[in-house]
Formats: C-alpha cells, structure tokens, sequence
C-alpha cells in the first residue's frame, strides 16, 4: 500500500510539471503583456508615462527576460509559496486568491457530496425498479437536468427568487458579512447561502452519476451471485446492500476523478452568474486584463485541485478494492 | 414391456417415403427473411436496430429538421436579424389569437400600446385590442441576403402592413427575438459539427498511432491525455478564448473558437481508439497485411478503423452537446463569439444582467433551444450507441 501511495505521488510531479507549462504557455500566448495595455489605458486617459518608469516595472518584473527564464521563475517561486504579483490588484497573488480558493473548495466538495446524497438512493431505485414508472420519471428528469447548462439552471433559479420572493440569491455570504474575519455568524450565513450554487452545480453531475450508478447496477444484478444469494434466501433488501452496493461504492469513488473537473468547470461559470466571492469571477476578468501571473495562478491551483482529487479518489479506490492495487502495480 | 404405447403408435404410421430428390443442405437453406437479415451490411444493421428506438428516432428528426432550418434562416424567420424597432424596446412576447370577439379571423395578434413605467423605469406593453394584424403566410417582408446570393423578400410568415409580429418579444435594441434565435441556430448548430470533425480527426489519428505503435509513443499519449484531461474544461476554454486577438474578424473568431473546442475535446475518442487497435493489432488479418507490406497508415486506415467506426461515430454524437454547451458558456459569458455573429450564447449574454432578466424574462427563452438540441443529440447518440453495439 505505501509503495502504491509512493508511486502515485510521484506520478504526480511530472503531471504537475507538464500542466504548469501548459498554463505558462497559454498565459504567455496573447501579443503584448500587462505593462503594454497599462500603459495604452494610461496614454487614452492622457496621462504622460515616464518611458523609465515603464522600463523600472519592465526589468523589476521580468518582462525583459526570455520567456524560459521568467518560467522558470514562475515555477520555482510557485514551490516556494510565491505566486507572483497581481498587476491589476497590487497585491501578491497568494493574498487575493487565499479566501476564494478557499471558498472554491468549499463549493466544490459540498456539490460532490449533495451529487452522492441525491444520486446514490435514486440510482439505487431506479435500478431495481427496472422500467416502473418511478424509474421513467426520474430518469426523464435526471436527463433534463444532464441537458441544462448549469449557468442557465442559476439564471433562472435567480430569475425565479426575484420573482417569487422578491430577493436576491447571488453572492455566498449576507453583505454585512463582506470583508469580515472569519466568525460563527459569517460561516452559518455562508453555509446558508451554499446549497444555490450547489443545486445548480450539482444537478448536471447528480443527473450523470445516477444513470452510471443505475446501469452499473442494472449489469451486477444480473450476476450469477446474486442469484446464488437470492437462492439461498437472502431478504431481497440485505441481499442488495450486501454485495452490488458494495461494488456500486467503489464506482462511486472512482468517479470522482471524473466529477471534480466537470465541477470545478461549473463552480467557476456558475460563480460568475451568482457574483459569487470564488475563483471565477476574478479568473475571467484576470485572463482579460492579461494579469497573467493571476491568471496563471489560478488556472494551475484549479487544475492542481482536479490532480489531488484524482490522487485522494484512486487511494481511496485502493484501499477499498484489493484488485486496482495489483493492476496499478503492474501496468506502470 | 415390449408392448408399449410407443410402439402401438409407430405400427399405425404408415412407412413414408419422399419423393423429393435429396438435398443434403436443406438444413443450412436461409428463408428469404433470414437470408436479408444474414447478409444485411453492419450499417443496414445499425439502421434496423435504431429504427426499434422510438426516441432516438424521434431526436433524429427533430435534430434533423433544425440542421435543415439553418439552410433556409432567411425564410424561416419573420425578420431580418438586423432589423431594428425603435418603438418596441423590450416588447413583451404577443400572443397569436383565433378570434377577435367571437369572430373567427384567422391567426392574428393585437396591436400594442407602450407606456413607460415612471416608477421602476420599465417599458410597459399593453395589448390594444381595437388593433387586429391578422398574420401574412407565404409574404413579402423585410428584405435580406440569402447566403450572399441573391437578395429577396420572401418569408414563411410576416406580420400584418403596419403592425408587429413578436412572438417571443424584442430585446434590448427592439430586435425580434424569434428571428434572431432562427438565425442563432446557423452558428450554434454547426460549431458543434465542425468542433466534432476536427476532434474526431485528432483523436482518430493520435489515438491510432498510440493503440498502432505502443511503446513508448503510447506513453506519451496516454500522459498527455491524462493532462488534458485532468484540467477543469471550462476555464481552460475561458484561457484559450482569452487568447484570440481581438482584431480579429467575427469568422476567424468562430473557426478558432471551434478549434479551441476540439483541441480540448479529442481526449475521450483517442483513448477508445486506442484501446481498441491494441487489441485489433494483435489479430491475424492484421499480421497478413503487415506481411503483405502494408504500410501502418493503411492498415490503420483500411483495416483496423473500419471495424469499430460505427462505434466511434456513435460516442462522436454524445459529445457534440458538450460541444454546443461550451460555445454557448463562452459567448454568454462574453468571451467566445461576438456580435454581430449571432449564436444562442451571444444572445443569451443579453441575459447575464439579473435585473435585465427579472424585467424581461424572455430573453432567456434562447436556452430552450439550447436545451431540446441537447436533450435530441442525447437520445439520438444513446440509440446510436445501442445501435453500434453488436453484442446487444
């Protein structure tokens, strides 16, 4: 088990590596850079810019210096915990992602576990009652729901709370709580207005996950051991938990490598419809501005966070079922 | 004992001899319906299966009906995408009616009377029921370019001289929200077409080198893959769209935005792909192409694809929603195509500002297309897939 754990972990780093070069890359693609757009902005407003002032920002961050140099940079100031500086806000970048990320996280594992509250007992359902009317009708649903995008499920869900309740339901926290430190009040008040974004994030994975979970189902309950089991006389409810539930688990978890992506996508569309105080809004207007080591930033911690879900999903995975150990061991 | 039953019956049978001449295959003979079954192609096969699939053959035809729509826009939609009503900003939806008091006219709409609402600042509409538009079929109306051929007037339907046919209402500019959702589905639908040509070229070349070769190629691949896929999609998009320049012209927007999309989204298909050929590879019909000296592109090519295209191309039907959904999320969100190209993500970004929607609540309506197409590509591509397999 440790060498497993070992050998993911190191898996790791080469992924890593290669995703960070992929943002630099992207980062590094538009012409021009942040001191270009700055000074234009500055030149439209008709301020005069002291072309040495300019070249003082230029060599201070790096802008003369070839582009594997300022990766370089980059990535060795990333393992050390300096991310950079954010042009736009004046502020290392650790300091204006810090709460957001934060509060992406929060989203994000709140919207897997309501995706397994909600999709494990209807899959359950929907499986043995193979064809009922039960089983067409949440299927049905579980399809719109698949086929809405999810800022529109927030756009209406928003459209709706101003119609019928008169109020706003954007934002995570009440406003009072805004730029507050971190008290009892403002968690319950953010833990008050999680389950919107949640809803809507989790209703496209709820929907995936309870037609995987029913066909997987649906193919263990043909098995030759559970009919051994039914033989026996085994009550038709233990029977279930006892074996295809325990099969359905692993799947469970397995899937999260395939979930939190898919999520993360949504958290960050689906917070800049709601202005949620998360990673998204700022990440577009980042990408815009060309803020790039904001940017940069930002696309290399969401993508790090899909990485060590996946880790924690396939240690988890094998700590449940002997039988990925042996194959990961073997195949790699 | 040895005047059982069995034997008092078979003294009764007279001995019976055919005169038929013998045929020792009569056996293996097919019947005529067992003969067309047998020797049906994989695809007439395909199309017996899918034909029994009552919803994916409903979504073929809805789907196929809107990709039709999109060759004639022009006569569909009662406007011109660009036509402007600056008397009927914001207008609300009109109802069509039958009679005008129980008096049966045929389909018309009432006249609208516009006042401004002080108090919140809302255009206000009212229907005035003293005007009746009865509806033009077959007419005369705006005029427009049909594909830049010829310039004519023709629509399916227009409203009465004088008066106003909203019937999804007008948005910010007094546009006809109807016609710009016909035209929308021109850029909407085939961004989803072009994106899964492109990725599934991708994916069917890189996928089939890496399954061909192994080793080390696959190697590659398969991390590279592995990287692809462990980035959260949609920012990753938001990033590449960021990239294109905005100098750019609306058309060169639309093709990188499409290429951006399936630069993202031939991971899943090269890894079917692959798979499958390290498999099929092994094969003895493989082996004697090899030993004819066919070369790996051809052998690839003629040999091995074919054998699971069908397959493939169904698993291409289910992610061009994906497809469709990315595009819409990016030019909502401001960052995919612009106007004045015209897709149902550009006009639902007039949707973004929440108080725009809680005003006028039509200008979400564009989703509801968004919606069926995904719903119709996801029940055809599930029968398609069921269609392909031939273990089922």
């Amino acid at each position: 088990m440790i060498g497993y754990v070992v050998h993911r972990l190191l898996i790791m780093i080469p992924t890593l590596l290669a995703i960070s070069l992929i943002v630099f890359v992207i980062i590094e693609l538009p012409p021009g850079d942040y001191l270009e757009s700055y000074v234009a902005e500055l030149e439209s407003q008709g301020e005069s810019v002291d072309p040495k002032e300019i070249e003082f920002l230029r060599t201070q961050y790096g802008f003369d210096k070839p582009a594997y140099q300022r990766y370089l940079h980059w990535l060795v100031g990333m393992v050390q915990g300096d991310f950079g500086y954010s042009f736009e806000y004046r502020l290392p970048v650790s300091e204006v992602v810090g709460d957001r990320l934060v509060l992406t996280i929060l989203i994000s594992v709140a919207t897997i576990l309501f995706t397994w509250i909600i999709a494990f007992p209807i899959g359950l359902y929907s499986a043995t009652h193979q064809y009922s009317w039960g089983d067409y009708g949440l299927t049905f649903i579980g399809l719109v729901g698949l086929a809405t995008p999810n800022f529109l499920l927030a756009l209406i869900l928003l459209y709706l709370a101003n119609v019928v309740f008169g109020t706003s339901i954007g934002g995570l926290m009440d406003p009072q709580f805004l730029d507050q430190p971190w008290s009892l009040d403002k968690v319950l008040s953010v833990l008050a207005h999680l389950w919107i974004p949640v809803v809507v994030i989790g209703t496209s994975g709820t929907a995936a996950m309870i037609r995987r979970l029913r066909a997987n189902l649906l193919d263990e309950l043909q098995k030759q051991y559970v009919v051994t089991a039914r033989a026996k006389g085994l009550p038709e409810i233990r029977l279930l938990i006892k074996y295809p539930l325990r099969m359905a688990i692993n799947f469970f978890v397995a899937d999260i490598g395939s979930l939190l992506p898919s999520v993360i996508s949504g958290a960050e569309l689906v917070a800049i419809v709601l202005s949620l105080p998360t990673t998204g809004p700022i990440l577009i207007a980042a990408l815009q501005s060309q803020d790039m080591y904001l940017a940069g930033s930002f696309l290399m911690f969401l993508a790090t966070l899909t990485v060590v879900g996946v880790l924690i999903s396939d240690l988890v995975l094998a700590a449940l079922d002997p039988r990925i150990r042996l194959q990961g061991g073997s195949t790699r | 004992m040895t005047d059982g039953p069995g034997t008092a019956a078979a003294a009764a049978v007279e001995h019976y001899v055919s005169t038929e001449p013998f045929d020792p295959r009569a056996i293996e003979a097919l019947s005529p319906e067992q003969e067309r079954y047998y020797l049906a192609s994989q695809w007439r096969l395909m199309w017996w299966k899918l034909k029994r699939h009552r919803l994916a053959v409903i979504s073929g035809g809805f789907l196929l009906a809107m990709y039709a729509s999109i060759l004639v826009s022009e006569v569909l939609a009662p406007y011109n995408l660009h036509t402007r009503h600056v008397d009927f900003i914001y207008a609300p939806p009109q109802s069509i009616h039958l009679f005008d008091k129980g008096r049966f006219v045929g389909p018309f709409v009432y006249g609208t009377t516009y006042r401004l609402n002080m108090e919140n600042l809302k255009r206000e509409y009212t229907e005035n029921t003293k005007e009746v538009y009865p509806l033009r079929f077959f007419c005369s109306g705006d005029s427009y370019d049909f594909w830049g051929l010829t310039t004519a007037r023709l629509h399916v339907v227009c409203p009465a001289a004088g008066g106003t046919l909203f019937i999804l209402g007008t948005d910010r500019l007094g546009r006809d929200v109807l016609s710009r959702i016909i035209y929308g589905a021109r850029i909407s639908l085939t961004i989803g077409i072009i994106g899964i040509t492109i990725s599934f070229v991708l994916g069917l070349t890189i996928g089939g080198v890496a399954g061909y070769y192994g080793g080390w190629v696959d190697m590659v691949v398969q991390r590279l893959i592995e990287i692809l896929q462990s980035f959260p999609q949609i920012p990753l998009w938001m990033a590449l769209s960021a990239v294109l320049p905005v100098t750019w012209s609306p058309i060169l927007i639309y093709f990188g935005i499409t290429v951006i999309l399936a630069m993202i989204d031939w991971t899943g298909l090269a890894r079917a792909v692959r798979s499958k050929l390290l498999a099929l590879r092994e094969e003895e019909y493989c082996m004697a192409a090899q030993l004819m000296g066919a070369r790996p592109g051809r052998i690839i090519g003629r040999h091995l694809m074919p054998g699971f295209m069908s397959h493939l191309i169904a698993s291409a039907t289910l992610s061009i929603p994906t497809m469709i959904l990315g595009e819409t999320a990016l030019s909502f969100l401001g960052i995919g195509l612009r106007p004045p190209v015209t897709s149902w993500g550009v006009l639902l970004n007039e949707a973004q500002n929440i108080n725009v929607v809680a005003l006028y609540p039509w200008l979400i309506l564009p989703a509801v297309p968004v919606v069926l197409i995904i719903l119709a590509f996801s029940f055809f591509g599930d029968g398609l897939r069921d269609a392909a397999d031939p273990y089922k």
